[in-house]
This record gives structure tokens, C-alpha cells and sequence, in this order.
């Protein structure tokens, strides 16, 4: 690594370049899907294209604040960070204002904010406190179940505002606890659960538990340490039970609109007339940008020549679904182009996370790369149809103020923390 | 590996991505198709259908603009359907079902409100349309027929089905093509290039603007007009003389085989099928099994042909020099093998040579040469095959290769056709006797009869029939101006040529004659059947006739079909007396024959075997005679005026 001697210039460059890379492109895809007429009037706050370039650009004043910031201020303060976060969260059910069924907002007089996009960063550097405290044991139950409320508390308060896809989006800590030492019986425990759930929803809770109990038990007589019988049977016994509650869950505890986008996902429907009804209600959206990136083929149409990305075929186009512009626009190249971008951002992020010397850094990097990898794994993989429906934008890229200033904040935090690494002695 | 756990899911999803990608994008995609794409709008410009003409150069088939009103259902906001309906001559109930079901197909799509409006309705819904929105008045090209008669040669359009859009890309749903006749054959040169116009569309398909500002769009290429070889007079009069009758008429120039007339009786006015009722009148005649209207019988019709096909077996046993003009046969009233009979034949003095054998028609005579020609071979199987070939260079047998799209092969047995029937080697001549008098086996359409003649009429060789004159910008096909030579030598036809001549001198048709027009015909009369409730049932003959007039470079070469109309020159010669006058002089002397053929009616022949009752045929009908329409007499002198 090339090392700077002015201490200005010693943030990792290549991520803040990966950065600029896609905040770049992503508002060049914005301007495709959301500009109306021949001419283009960037300063036109009146549309998505116009409004996200000033965002772009507040985007560089805060980035220089971040970094202006002592870097110990963020670990220093990161409880008060969080308690002010998580405030703002609960202050929604008051003050909260409702845009498409989730109360996520705030108004200042025509400027909206979202706090919940900041409270992942306020989240993480709780986490990433809570866990390098030298009292803190990962391996204790009583400090695992600590760690989890902390988590909980945002998750739950999203849920609460109707906003479920941005509560997946915690399961990202898993990564960040089990880096640094969650016991293996968790992420045992969730692989069996998210395959079981799956099986149940597709092949129904009886195949699910027999063939679960087959295995179990071969499983058990081929052990040579053979433990006593009673555990197996217990084993399986919360395999049925799982199986039979996510049925149980699936049918009567989803709304609708959510049965359905499972259903769809797991080809669970099989009659043809209502798959074609299906596609022209709520999997519209899906259908339309599956065609779009379809479209596209190797080279794609070329940037403002998508005819569906012109013609408005795919609602919230410049929100959650900037990546089906991409894909029409810009063909094979460049959607496997952003997909790549990404990958190296994060295994970047990955890389410098494991440099740092202090834990509170390191594990911050670590939740750093996991949530954008779980929004980049969620966002792209549902514009695919590859993933049930979830309302979540892709980072950096999709339309929307709060969003890019929260992944902002919540990068160059780490850019900041990392050279505070290079800066020291 | 709780450093990696990450790093890996990390990769794998990135993999996962670019494979998915891969899959939607390089191998399901296909190239960018703007025709495919329904991000776009094509808006189709057309073309002006070319017009068609006469051999004199009248105006038959133009064009008339028609106007639809069209609506799109989820752009029609709240109007006075009061005012509206009156307009167009609808009620409340029918504005509803209209509409909803409009919706019901696509609320964003349009959808034809009343298709087809009058220029009088159109103007005045014109000026108050700008009151209903969602509503608008799209203009199409519709056929305007100038003329009553040729239907079936005109032919129609109608809207391409999904097996031509599969077929031919070009046409899209809704697009008109030629159905029938010339519409049909001349289709590519008739409807030009329609123009085309790309919009880009939003996804509730509202038009935003030209996709590339029109970069792609294209303006449309008016069609050729085209000259049809039909003489409009001469079709129309044919069509007059065929009322009441079924049948068919095919008149050609023997000199270059143009198709001079083709009448398929019975007709229906070509205006029918166009417009608002097209649908309906068309079902109508498409299910009149009985008359079939919408059967050319010119074209597709195979009956025996009967007698005139004795003249080609007078031919060929010239050519195969089995017989000379000289030798008589003698007919006691048939032909006979041993004691038994085996045609029948009809009085007249005995016995004949070849001359008189023509002009007599004589059975006897004609039973006699057919044999010889057959067994000239040691072989029948192989004296078939040479008549066969003989008959066949004709064009008898198999398609003519004219420019129309419907015919029949007819049929002309050849010795593989016996040896099937009866086995190799077990059958002799007088097995099939009948194919000597046109009867049997062999079977014509009147246009390959009208051809056999035509090629009579030139000594020798014939033209392919054709229907087309002109086209505007361009030849006509190689193939009509390139004569067909038969395999019989020129000096073989004179004799048959006279005797053809005597079967309006003295012989069957001598009734028939026409001043100053040296006519050669030959009668015909052939029995039919059919089938009635299983039952296979023989009806009273078909009238036939066969003619080319004049002897010496003919003009006109003539056949003619009525069906159960008796013998030859009952109808079927009357008629063709007529149209030979009608083309050659342009008027009639013999009105004689044009009143009895005005006054005459085969309807009630017709009717009779679905009566239910027991009928006679043949010498056992009555004719049924209705009253005389002078209007529709033909002027005895010329008309000065033309």
C-alpha cells in the first residue's frame, strides 16, 4: 500500500473511488428512469434526477465533516449516538409522516428525512462498542442476549413503522457476532431453520418432518459416540414444531400481499390463470423488470434509450428498482459491471476490517460490509426474481437523500476509523 | 472460517448475480426487435390499393374511405350518451355492451366503437366529436366495386388470419388482404408498402412522443393499378345469361391467352363484401351449400366434359394415323360389342366418316377410333399411357398454371390408373369405352375445356390462361406469353376444325347459327349424379358446349356449362351463340335465342331432387319459363354512341 505522508490523504482511496463509482453511475441511472422530456434541466428540484443531484453534492460536505471529526469522538460516543438514533425512531409513531404505508418519515416543510437509514450506522457502532468492552464476554449467554436487544430494539422499532424489509436488513449483525465468536450452534441453529421453513412452505410440514426425522436417526446410528436416544428424538420434535409453526406462520399470521410474494418465489401456485393474474397485479413489477433487464441483452440500449426505462414500464424505477435501468440500459456488461463494483467494495471493506488493530474497528468495518451486503444481496436479487419481494434500495445507487447520506455516514465513519489505523504511531 | 464466512457468501451471491444475469440477459434475451418491443407503438400509415381496370380500360375496383369510431375505454370520461348514441343511430343498451365489452378486452387499448360509418353520419359526428373524449375517428381504405358483376373474378379482401401473420410478417392484426380472385393473386403489387410511424409509450400506453424522433419511421408506398384481361361487357352479359341457371362461362383470345370472361353462376354482387355487413352477407352465401355462391364453377367445377371431347380423340387417332378421314363407321343406334350395347347413340343416317362423326356427334363412331387408338399397342396399358399423353398436352388433367388461386386438376386416366382399378393386365379397351365420348373417367373444369378449344382454334398450341393485362411499372409473367404446343401436328386439325364447323352447318347446332360469323362448336351432354340421402341418384344432363369463332385466327374461344340443362344446345349453345356475337360485333341479331334463354329457368330443375319427391329427369322435365325483363333485352342494332 502506498503510504501518503500528508495525513489528509491517507484514507483508503480505492474504497472512496468504488464509492464515487457507483454514487456516479447509480445518478446516471436515476436521471434515465425518472427524466421526462427532451431536455434536461439538472437543476430541476421538482424531479427525482434534479433533487438527487444536490443530494450528491451535500453528499461531499458531509463526507469532509466525517472525516474532519476526531476519529475517537465516534467510539466515544457512539452510545449517545445510538440513544439519539433510536429516539428519532420512536419520535415517528408522534411526528411520523406515512408514505406508502410506512410511517418512516419525517417532514421539515417539504424535505423528508428517514431516520431509519441512519440508525443502522448509529446501530453498528453500538455494536461494535458493546461488543470490544473489556467486560463483554461474546461466549455468555447473558451478554449474547444484551447484544441482541441492542440489535432488536431498531428492528422491531422498523417493523413497527411498517417497514419490514429495512428489519431484515439487522440480520446483517449475525455476520458481525459470529465473526467475533458466537458460539456455532447459532449459525447451525439458523441454517437449519431457514432450510426447514423453506422445505415446509414448498413440500408442506409432513414430507418436511418425516424426511427430517430419516436423517436425524441415520444420522444418530451412524454416530460412533452414540449419545442417548433422547436427544435425536428431542431434535426432532423442534424440527416438527418448526415446521408445522411456519405453515402455521405462512397462513395465518403474513398478510396477503406477502403470502403471495412467497408464494410466487416458491412456485407455489399452479394454476396458470392465476399466475397470469398474479403477474399483472402484484408481481407486475417483477415481470416488468425482469423483461427490462431482459431487454438489454449483452450491450444493452444505451444510456436514455431504454425504451421500457423511457416509456416507465417499471413502477418505483428510480427507487428499488434503479437496477432493472441498468440492465435495459447497459446490457450484460455493465449490470455484471455494478455487481462487481460491489463485490470488490465489500471485500475491500472485508480486507480493511481485518487490518485494523482495534477490535471496536474492526467489527464497526465488519457491520459496515455486512449491511450493505445484505441490501446489495436483497435489492438485486429481488429485481431479479430471485428473492421474494422486498422493499429495500440498493445502496449508493437507488433515489432518495437519507439513503445516500446513511450509507455515507456509514462508510466513511470506517474510512475515518481506518486511517486513524494508519495514522497512528 | 468465521473470517471467511462473509468473504464466501460475499462471492457466492456476486456469482450467483452475474450467472442470473448471464441467463437473462445473454441467453433468453433476444436481439432488440423495435416490432417486438411493446414499449412501442407502431402506427401503421397506409398505402392506396392500386385500382383495376378492364381490358378497355374501365375503372372496375377503387377505393372509398371509410371511418371507424374508435375509443379507448379508460379515456372516455362522462359525456351525453343521449346525444351521442342519436348520432349514431344506437341506443343506451348497445352503447353499454359496446363499452363494456371493449373493456372487458383492455381498458387501455383501443378498441372500434361503430366500425364503417357513412360519409353523412361522419360528417356530422365529425363536428362534435371533439365533445366526447376518449373517443375518435380513425380513417381506413375500404374497396369501392364500380360495378355489379365479376365478383368472382374480382374477388374480395378481408382481414388476414394468424396463420398468414405467422407466414408473412409484414401483416399485422387487422390488416386487409385479397381473399379471392385478382385481390388475391395480385395482392403484392395491389397493396404497395404500408408506411410506419414508431411511438415510444408509457406503461399505462399513452403515447409520449416519436421513438428517436423518427428516425425509424417510414412513409408508405401507394400500390400499382393493374389491367385484368376481362372484357367488363362481355362478363356482364355472360353473367345476364347465366340468371336462373348454375354453371360456368370461360371466353379466351385463343391468340394470347387472356381470360376474356369468367362466369361462375350463380353470382352475387361484389359490393357485398365490403363494409359494415361483409360478415354477415358472407356467412350467408359461404353456408348455401346448394347454390354455392362463393364456388367457382369456372375454375373448380370438374364435370365430364361429354361430347366436345370427341373431338380430341378424332385428334389423336389422326395423329396416331389409326384412322383417316375417310373411313366410315357405321352406329345402329350405339355402339355394340357382339350383341351387346355398350353406348348408346342417337338417330342419324350411318354410316359416318370423321366429318359427319363430329358434326353428328356420333357415339358409334367415336367408341370405334378410341378403340383403335388403344389397341394399336399390344398393350392397353400402353396405348392409355400414349392417349394419355396425347389428351394431356391439351392441358387437360392437371392444373393449367394460371394466375388465379383456386382450380381443380381434373382428370385424364393414364394405363397405371386401369392396372390399379382392375390389375395389371386384366382389362382391355372396351373397359373404359366411355373416355371415347367424354364420359367415364375423364373429367374437366370449363377452363381447361375452354383452353382445349382455344388450343383447337390456333391448330396446335395454346397460350396459359391469364387474367393479367397490364401492371403498372411492370411485365407480366414469361410464362402467359410463351406459347404450349400440344402433340398433335398442325395438318391433323384441319379436318377436325370442319368438322367442328359442320356442327353449326348441319349438324347438332345448326340451330345456333349467328350471320356472318363462321363459328366451330361441338354440343355436349353429359350425365351426372349425386347422392341424395346416400342414394346415388341421376339427374338430369349437364348442357355443354364448346366454340371458337371466327374458323381462321379466332377472336374468341367458349365453354360453356349448365348444369341439368339438358343437351348441348339447348342452353349451354345458345349461350355461347350469344357471347361469340356479343364479343365479335358488340351487338345481338339473334335475340331470338337471347329471348329464350331470358325467358327460360333451370331453379325449379334445381329444387327438384331436394323436394323430397319422386322426379323425372332428362325427356321426363318440363321447362319452366318466366316472363321476359325487356329492360334487360340487348339493342338489335350497334350503338352509334360507341
Amino acid at each position: 500500500m502506498v503510504r501518503e505522508t500528508h495525513r489528509y490523504f491517507k484514507f483508503d482511496w480505492i474504497t472512496i473511488i468504488l464509492f464515487l463509482l457507483l454514487v456516479g453511475f447509480g445518478w446516471l441511472n436515476i436521471l434515465s428512469a425518472s427524466h421526462t422530456g427532451e431536455t434536461i434541466d439538472y437543476l430541476n428540484f421538482n424531479e427525482p434526477y434534479g433533487k438527487q443531484l444536490m443530494f450528491v453534492f451535500l453528499t461531499f460536505g458531509l463526507i469532509i465533516i466525517i472525516l474532519s471529526i476526531d476519529a475517537k469522538f465516534y467510539e466515544r460516543f457512539s452510545s449517545i449516538i445510538y440513544i439519539i438514533s433510536m429516539l428519532s425512531l420512536v419520535g415517528l409513531f408522534i411526528f411520523g409522516k406515512n408514505v406508502n404505508g410506512a410511517t418512516s418519515w419525517y417532514d421539515f416543510g417539504g424535505m423528508t428525512l428517514q431516520p431509519s437509514e441512519f440508525a443502522k450506522a448509529a446501530t453498528a457502532l453500538a455494536v461494535a462498542k458493546y461488543i470490544s468492552d473489556l467486560n463483554t464476554d461474546i461466549n455468555k449467554f447473558r451478554d449474547q442476549i444484551q447484544c441482541f436487544v441492542l440489535i432488536l430494539i431498531p428492528a422491531i422499532l422498523v417493523l413497527l413503522q411498517n417497514d419490514a424489509g429495512s428489519t431484515i436488513v439487522y440480520a446483517a449483525f449475525f455476520f458481525v457476532l459470529y465473526r467475533e465468536g458466537l458460539p456455532k450452534i447459532y449459525l447451525t441453529i439458523a441454517a437449519i431453520v431457514i432450510i426447514l421453513s423453506l422445505l415446509s412452505l414448498k413440500f408442506g410440514a409432513i414430507i418436511t418432518s418425516i424426511t427430517a426425522g430419516i436423517i436425524i436417526f441415520i444420522n444418530h446410528f451412524f454416530t460412533k459416540k452414540r449419545p442417548q436416544l433422547i436427544q435425536p428424538i428431542l431434535i426432532l420434535i423442534g424440527c416438527i414444531v418448526l415446521s408445522a409453526g411456519v405453515k402455521f406462520f405462512y397462513q395465518s399470521v403474513l398478510q396477503p400481499h406477502q403470502q403471495d410474494r412467497i408464494s410466487l418465489w416458491l412456485r407455489l401456485e399452479k394454476d396458470p390463470v392465476k399466475l397470469e393474474k398474479m403477474k399483472k397485479t402484484f408481481a407486475y413489477n417483477l415481470n416488468e423488470s425482469e423483461k427490462a433487464i431482459g431487454s438489454g441483452g449483452v450491450t444493452g440500449k444505451g444510456f436514455l434509450e431504454g425504451t421500457r426505462t423511457t416509456g416507465k414500464f417499471v413502477p418505483e424505477q428510480h427507487t428499488d428498482y434503479i437496477f432493472s435501468t441498468v440492465g435495459e440500459e447497459w446490457g450484460f456488461v455493465g449490470s455484471a459491471g455494478v455487481v462487481i463494483i460491489f463485490v470488490l467494495l465489500l471485500i475491500r471493506i472485508l480486507h480493511l476490517a481485518e487490518l485494523q488493530k482495534s477490535q471496536f474497528s474492526r467489527m464497526y468495518g465488519y457491520a459496515v460490509a455486512a449491511i450493505i451486503f445484505m441490501h446489495f444481496m436483497i435489492n438485486i436479487g429481488m429485481v431479479m426474481g430471485l428473492i421474494p419481494t422486498i422493499g429495500i434500495p440498493l445502496p449508493l445507487f437507488s433515489y432518495g437523500g437519507s439513503g445516500l447520506w446513511g450509507f455515507t455516514i456509514l462508510l466513511f465513519i470506517f474510512i475515518k476509523l481506518d486511517s486513524n489505523r494508519i495514522n497512528q504511531w | 472460517m468465521r473470517k471467511i464466512l462473509l468473504f464466501l457468501s460475499i462471492i457466492i451471491v456476486g456469482f450467483i448475480f452475474i450467472i442470473r444475469l448471464f441467463y437473462l440477459q445473454v441467453y433468453q434475451s433476444q436481439e432488440h426487435n423495435l416490432f417486438e418491443d411493446n414499449a412501442i407503438r407502431k402506427v401503421y400509415d397506409y398505402p392506396k390499393r392500386g385500382f383495376v381496370y378492364d381490358r378497355n380500360g374501365e375503372l372496375l375496383v377503387a377505393n372509398q374511405p371509410s371511418y371507424d369510431v374508435m375509443f379507448i375505454p379508460r379515456e372516455v370520461k362522462s359525456l351525453d350518451t343521449l346525444e351521442f348514441c342519436s348520432l349514431l343511430n344506437i341506443n343506451k343498451d348497445q352503447f353499454i355492451e359496446i363499452y363494456n365489452k371493449a373493456y372487458r378486452y383492455s381498458p387501455w387499448l383501443p378498441s372500434v366503437f361503430i366500425p364503417h360509418l357513412s360519409k353523412e353520419d361522419y360528417a356530422v359526428l365529425q363536428e362534435k366529436m371533439r365533445k366526447f373524449e376518449g373517443f375518435y375517428i380513425q380513417k381506413r381504405s375500404l374497396r369501392l366495386y364500380q360495378t355489379n358483376i365479376g365478383a368472382n373474378v374480382l374477388g374480395d379482401l378481408g382481414e388476414v388470419n394468424n396463420a398468414i401473420i405467422e407466414k408473412v410478417p409484414y401483416y399485422k392484426m387487422g390488416d386487409l388482404i385479397g381473399k379471392q380472385g385478382v385481390e388475391a393473386s395480385y395482392e403484392d403489387i395491389l397493396r404497395g408498402v404500408k408506411g410506419i410511424k414508431f411511438i415510444q409509450k408509457d406503461r399505462f400506453n399513452r403515447d409520449i412522443g416519436p421513438y428517436k424522433n423518427g428516425i425509424y419511421d417510414t412513409l408508405p408506398q401507394p400500390g400499382n393499378d393493374i389491367t385484368i384481361t376481362i372484357d367488363a361487357k362481355l362478363q356482364e352479359y355472360g353473367e345476364l345469361l347465366m340468371r336462373n341457371k348454375r354453371g360456368g362461362i370461360i371466353a379466351i383470345e385463343p391468340s394470347t391467352g387472356e381470360i376474356l370472361a369468367m362466369i361462375s353462376a350463380p353470382s352475387y354482387n361484389p359490393n357485398l363484401l365490403v363494409g359494415r355487413n361483409r360478415s354477415k352477407n358472407y356467412s350467408k352465401m359461404h353456408y348455401d351449400t346448394i347454390s354455392k355462391p362463393l364456388y367457382d364453377r369456372g375454375l373448380l367445377a370438374q364435370y365430364p366434359p361429354g361430347s366436345p371431347f370427341k373431338v380430341l380423340n378424332a385428334l389423336v387417332g389422326l395423329q396416331e394415323k389409326v384412322v383417316t378421314t375417310n373411313d366410315r363407321f357405321s352406329c345402329r343406334m350405339g355402339y355394340y360389342l357382339g350383341s351387346r350395347r355398350l353406348t348408346g347413340c342417337h338417330s342419324h343416317s350411318s354410316p359416318l366418316s370423321m366429318n359427319d362423326g363430329i358434326a353428328q356427334s356420333c357415339n358409334s363412331y367415336f367408341a370405334n377410333v378410341y378403340r383403335r387408338i388403344i389397341d394399336k399397342y399390344n398393350d392397353p396399358a400402353e396405348g392409355m399411357n400414349v392417349w394419355s399423353n396425347h389428351v394431356k398436352s391439351f392441358g387437360l388433367g392437371n392444373y393449367l398454371g394460371y394466375d388465379l388461386k383456386i382450380g381443380s386438376k381434373g382428370r385424364i386416366p393414364d394405363g397405371a390408373f386401369y392396372d390399379k382399378w382392375y390389375g395389371k393386365g386384366r382389362w382391355v379397351s372396351t373397359y373404359n369405352i366411355s373416355n371415347a365420348i367424354g364420359q367415364g373417367e375423364v373429367e374437366a373444369t370449363p377452363i381447361q375445356l375452354a383452353n382445349m378449344v382455344a388450343a383447337i382454334g390456333n391448330r396446335g398450341y395454346f397460350y396459359t390462361p391469364h387474367i393479367i393485362k397490364h401492371i403498372e411499372g411492370e411485365s407480366i409473367d414469361k410464362n402467359y406469353t410463351t406459347a404450349k404446343h400440344t402433340t398433335i401436328d398442325k395438318e391433323n386439325f384441319e379436318p377436325v376444325v370442319h368438322g367442328m364447323f359442320d356442327v353449326y352447318n348441319k349438324g347438332t347446332a345448326a340451330a345456333l347459327r349467328v350471320p356472318e360469323i363462321e363459328i366451330c362448336g361441338k354440343t355436349g351432354t353429359a350425365e351426372n349424379f349425386i347422392k341424395i340421402n346416400g342414394v346415388k341418384t341421376q339427374l338430369t344432363d349437364h348442357s355443354i358446349f364448346v366454340a371458337f369463332a371466327p374458323k381462321d385466327n379466332p377472336k374468341i374461344a367458349i365453354a360453356v356449362f349448365v348444369e341439368n340443362g339438358y343437351w348441348g344446345s339447348r342452353f349451354a349453345g345458345k349461350i355461347a351463340s350469344l357471347m361469340i356475337e356479343k364479343y365479335i360485333k358488340g351487338y345481338i341479331t339473334r335475340t331470338d335465342l337471347e329471348d329464350w334463354i331470358l325467358t327460360h329457368s333451370l331453379e325449379d330443375e334445381y329444387e327438384k331432387p331436394y323436394s323430397g319427391h319422386a322426379f323425372g329427369i332428362n325427356k321426363e322435365t318440363t321447362l319452366q319459363v318466366i316472363p321476359l325483363d325487356e329492360s334487360l333485352r340487348s339493342k338489335k342494332e350497334p350503338d352509334l354512341k360507341q
